[in-house]
């Protein structure tokens, strides 16, 4: 691809190179799509696997190479071009076509957006003073790594999955760390009260500090780099690098610029079951996407990218084989592994099946009687046979879900 | 190493893998896309399950985790040789393993 060629035209145009927009091309491929594929994305490299970025890549445990999600021969022995480092900064669709910064112009047959978020900056003084980093991509990730052997302190905003994530990591390696979370608790967002005072304590135990309830003033450096944090209680942090996780924004001006239909605040593009959004030809996937009849938020995930990509593959290829939603997560911090099954929105009531303190136990969310969600930790087998519970929104006793007696499993055959 | 991999169509296929990468990743990069190990190998979604019909003589599999046995015994399929093919890494040793993907839950 290159700016002069503006003949390019693919049968299936995928923008962003990222898991949803990859396992698009995989699954175009794999239910017999035969026309050209395109795979443009802005990234230096070839697709990979992003939740390892905040664990075993920065613990380094893995190298960069076993986090590819194809080698790069796939790419070419399957036919698709993937094309990195373009960034596509405009739709047109009724010209069916798509601008890159580059001045490309390239024709598609159908369009998949696939471009995932940015992180959220931080709206505070020094917000971009060098040293203050996300963790969303390889480049930012290496950024932290190279600087790892040199940093002593290091104070991560955010105490969401990716924060905590980092945390536990950065700990492992030696730093010295602050969470700082604006709300009473971590995860706030995502679980509830008793799986976040439950990561709390494991990371206070790990020897984290966390500090709750509290925002930031200001980020103060000098002029090479950050130097610490301020906090709205007029403490300063020392830092030698802060670490900002506090979400994405969607990158899809160019989509709404093209009139795409959108969440009421932009934070997603609408989509059908099938992944279609409201202008013609044109899908949209992963992170960036909400589904116009679900929960009405982005699915952040790794499962959702996989999902809607093969949803949106397969009808590109005429097969109608609309979404069914049952999110599923994890994340791993230290020796403990969270799985979600479910989304908690909207629950009424929550059982704790299990206890904390032996550090294996399970969260039951339940709205109006039906279990809708569980977050499990350390507790595989809760996860996999509450499957069953959060497919059917079974209707269960609290007291029979509290009695880890008996299996899920079990609980769900007999509902 | 060489491995043979039987797809759900019980078309068996040899495979020359790439050391120190799992067999999950060496299955799904020889072009078999029938695995779909959606959770890329972090021990969460059991999409990855295989049979393991033959290990070369003298050689041990990795005992499984406690995890990979809770996953495992989730699915419809499970067998004696039941694996997850993402928490075994492929090296010289195992020259000659033979798989079969396990049916789709
Ligand atoms: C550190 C971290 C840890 C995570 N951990 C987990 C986890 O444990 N479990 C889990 O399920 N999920 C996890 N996630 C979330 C998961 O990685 C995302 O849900 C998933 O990557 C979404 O896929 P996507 O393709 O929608 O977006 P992305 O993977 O972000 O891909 C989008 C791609 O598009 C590119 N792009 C953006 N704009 C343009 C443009 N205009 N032109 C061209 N290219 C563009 C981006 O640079 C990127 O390469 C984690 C995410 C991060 C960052
Ligand atoms: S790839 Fe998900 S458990 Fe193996």
């Amino acid at each position: 691809m290159s700016a002069t060629n503006a003949a390019t035209r693919y049968d299936a145009l995928i923008i962003g190179a990222g898991h949803a927009g990859a396992q698009a091309a995989i699954s175009l491929r794999q239910v017999g799509f035969a026309g050209t594929i395109g795979l443009i994305g802005d990234e230096p490299v070839a697709p990979y696997e992003r939740p390892a970025l905040s664990k075993e890549y920065l613990a380094g445990d893995k190298s960069f190479d076993q986090l590819l999600i194809r080698p790069d021969e796939f790419w070419t022995e399957n036919s698709v071009e993937l094309v990195s480092g373009e960034r596509a900064v405009g739709v047109d669709p009724s010209a069916k076509t798509v601008t890159f910064e580059s001045g490309a112009i390239v024709g598609y047959g159908s369009l998949v957006w696939a471009t995932g978020g940015v992180p959220r900056r931080i709206p505070v003084p020094g917000g971009d003073l060098e040293g203050v980093l996300a963790i969303r991509s390889k480049a930012d990730c290496d950024r932290l790594i190279e600087a790892l052997p040199s940093i002593r302190n290091v104070v991560v905003i955010g105490g969401g999955f990716i924060g905590l994530e980092s945390a536990a990591v950065l700990r492992a390696r030696g730093a010295t760390v602050t969470v700082v979370e604006a709300l009473d608790r971590v995860l706030a967002r995502v679980t509830a009260e008793p799986v976040s005072r439950f990561f709390e304590n494991e990371h206070r135990a790990h020897g984290v500090e966390l500090l709750l309830g509290v925002g930031i003033d200001s980020i103060e450096g000098d002029d090479a780099s950050v130097t610490g944090v301020r906090l709205s209680d007029g403490r300063v942090l020392p830092a030698d690098r802060v670490i900002v996780g506090i979400g994405i924004v969607p990158a899809i001006e160019p989509l709404i610029a093209a009139g795409a239909e959108v969440t009421p605040h932009a934070t997603g593009v609408l989509i059908d079951e099938l992944c279609r959004t409201s202008l013609a030809d044109v899908y949209c996937v992963g992170d960036c996407s909400v589904l116009r009849n679900g929960p009405g938020m982005r699915i952040e995930s790794r499962q959702n990218a996989h999902e809607l990509a093969t949803t949106a593959a397969k009808a590109i290829t005429g097969i109608t084989d609309p979404l069914v939603l049952v999110p599923w997560f994890w994340s791993h911090q230290y020796d403990l592994r969270l799985q979600t099954i479910g989304l908690n929105v909207g629950y009424d009531q929550t059982v704790l099946r299990g206890t904390p303190e032996e550090r294996s136990f399970s969260l039951i969310y339940l709205k109006e009687g039906e279990v809708i969600a569980l977050d499990c930790i350390n507790a595989t087998k809760d996860y996999v046979q509450g499957r069953r519970l959060v497919e059917r929104r079974a209707r269960v006793e609290p007291n029979v879900l509290a009695d880890t007696d008996t299996a899920l499993k079990d609980i769900a055959a007999a509902h | 190493m060489k491995f043979t991999v039987t797809t759900r169509e019980g078309e068996a296929r040899d495979v020359e893998a790439r050391d120190g990468l799992s067999l999950m990743q060496n299955i799904r990069n020889s072009g078999i896309e029938e695995l779909h190990a959606i959770c890329g190998g972090s021990l969460s979604c059991a999409t990855c399950h295989v049979y393991v019909e033959r290990v070369p003589a003298g050689v041990a599999l990795p005992e499984k985790s406690r995890d990979e046995r809770d996953l495992l015994e989730a699915s419809d399929f499970l067998e004696d040789n039941s694996r997850l093919s993402c928490q075994l890494t492929c090296r010289p040793e195992l020259d000659g393993l033979r798989v079969t993907i396990a049916p789709e839950d």
